[in-house]
């Protein structure tokens, strides 16, 4: 067939490949929908694998974790595949109020224990946080390094007049960083304060900004170590624990597939999960993205 | 509909309400398009009526050249402007990235091809015969160019407005340019994408609007003229 293709001076050939691969995509999701048995696996007692729908950000999908912990979940519980959706929080939690999800792993702790008390989920645990950072350039003209209260140190940079990138775009970072502000007394205003930009855009490209304006930025921790790289910024001051970020994991009540979010639940706050969620990212960037904290 | 609807309304609301913000950002939109569309004139006019007027070695690819340059995507123009003017690039030291110089840079290598390769074409379209006839008239090389320009004034004109819709629409570089930064150099397309990023799909379809309604009074002119110049010549 493909030297056929090759050799054929009918080019066109190669659009009857199109709707071939669209049905060879397709075919394994549908599949999946009638949730058949795997049928290139002839093991002796054929398990029937359901789907577990997990709703998160796309945060957590970009961190790269599920691709760790998920096909570890897996072989931990062949009976259940994990069905990632990567949304907003607040569309992640819509989805579990709309039972379309069977569990939700998100970060909005308050967003979340509404959730749970409106009856929507049956328990929040936490599984694990990652943590914001305050970024500046090397040469620091704030002297902000070193240090762990992020409070003060915004307090620094807006009584020295230091330039400040906000992201500006109504994320849960940027709501993190203006919570911030409000703890310092401080309401930043493009209009007045000169030193304070706010940009509307997303985490990269605040990066890429308060980089070459040598300026000062808060940004979560995964993404500043996954474009370290390519700029020109430093850690100056983490640790407070105002700028961690908690994620919780919640059963949806009455999920479809109950007992496989369930057994997904159970197991992200298993040693075997925390050791794994502890790990993620030493070998690309040294240090752990995400740091465990299952009772 | 109903979305539609509201968004007509809340355009001229923004309008009339005359917000600091609002003005701020259609002020920057106008500077970096007139910046840009002047550079683009000096640069692309003089470069279209040679393309166009004159035959020498290598026009074809010049032209060829030009028409490839009107189909470059604004965001690859913006990333050479932006790693040119990065501090590590070699222009860095101008400091003038994240600035509406920089913005009207990128706009204006998007906005002379467009200038050039229309003028170009309007200029060869001038009949060869009324330069011949101007030459055997005796007129010097330089009366003869003002004379094909001259004719070709109107599609020098659509040239020129086309330009200015061109970077007044853009958005790709521009963003990477200028950075969107509230109050300094954010203009109406940047604005429309932060607003539909954050859902408030309403504010986005507004600003379009009015991004909508600046493009209409510009050609709303450009027409107005072609027309009071086309009874000109019927006489």
């Amino acid at each position: 067939m493909l030297e056929h293709l090759a050799s054929s001076v009918l080019r066109w050939r190669a659009l009857l490949l199109v709707p071939a691969l669209v049905a060879a995509l397709l075919l394994p999701a549908c599949a999946a929908e009638e949730e058949v048995a795997v049928p290139d696996d002839p093991a002796p007692e054929e398990v029937e694998v359901t789907s577990v729908i997990l709703a998160s950000t796309t945060s957590t999908e970009d961190s790269g974790l599920f691709g760790e912990i998920v096909p570890a979940f897996q072989e931990a519980y062949p009976q259940y595949r994990i069905d990632v959706v990567a949304v907003g929080t607040g569309q992640a939690l819509e989805i579990g109020r709309a039972k379309d999800a069977d569990v939700l792993l998100v970060h909005a702790r308050e967003a979340e224990e509404e959730f749970v008390a409106d009856g929507y989920g049956i328990e929040r645990r936490d599984v694990m946080y990652n943590d914001f950072v305050i970024l500046g350039p090397e040469a620091d003209s704030a002297s902000l390094a070193g240090g762990d209260d992020a409070v003060a140190a915004l307090t620094t940079i807006a009584d020295g007049g230091h330039t400040f990138i906000s992201r500006g775009d109504d994320s849960g970072t940027h709501k993190k960083e203006l919570s911030l502000w409000e703890a310092a007394g401080i309401e930043p205003e493009p209009a007045t304060h000169d030193w304070y930009l706010s940009i509307g855009q997303g985490m990269g490209d605040t990066l890429t900004m308060t980089s070459e304006s040598e300026a000062y930025t808060m940004s979560d921790r995964g993404t500043y170590l996954s474009m370290r790289e390519g700029l020109e910024l430093v850690v100056l001051v983490e640790g407070d624990e105002r700028l961690f970020n908690p994620y919780g994991v919640i059963v949806v009540t009455d999920a479809n597939n109950l007992e496989g979010a369930q057994a997904f639940a159970d197991w992200i706050v298993s040693p075997t999960a925390q050791a794994l969620i502890g790990e993620f990212g030493v070998d690309t960037y040294g240090e752990p993205l995400f740091v465990p904290n299952a009772e | 509909m109903q979305v539609f609807v509201e968004a007509i309304i809340t355009a001229f609301a923004l309008l009339f309400e005359g917000s600091r913000e609002l003005w701020n950002v259609i002020v920057v939109t106008f500077r970096v398009a007139i910046l840009s569309t002047i550079a683009g004139f000096v640069l692309g006019v003089p470069m279209g009526f040679v393309m166009g007027a004159s035959r020498f070695r290598g026009r074809r690819l010049l032209i060829a050249l030009t028409n490839t340059g009107m189909a470059v995507p604004p965001v690859v123009i913006g990333l050479v402007v932006m790693m040119t003017l990065s501090r590590r690039g070699p222009l860095g030291f101008l400091g003038l990235l994240y600035s509406v110089d920089a913005m009207a840079i990128a706009q204006t290598l998007i906005s002379s091809p467009i200038i050039a390769g229309l003028t170009a074409a309007a200029v060869a379209s001038v009949p060869y015969k009324l330069r011949l006839q101007a030459r055997s008239l005796g007129a010097s090389k330089t009366e003869e160019a003002l004379l094909s320009i001259k004719e070709a004034r109107l599609g020098v004109l659509a040239a020129v407005a086309t330009g200015f819709g061109a970077v007044v629409r853009g958005v790709g570089a521009v963003m990477m340019v200028g950075g969107n930064i509230e109050g300094q150099t954010r203009v109406l397309t940047t604005a429309i994408v932060q607003e539909s990023r954050r859902g408030d799909f309403g504010l986005a379809l507004a600003l379009g609007i009015i991004l909508m309604l600046i493009t209409f009074t510009m050609n709303g002119f450009l027409t107005w003229y072609q027309h009071s110049n086309e009874r000109f010549e019927r006489g």
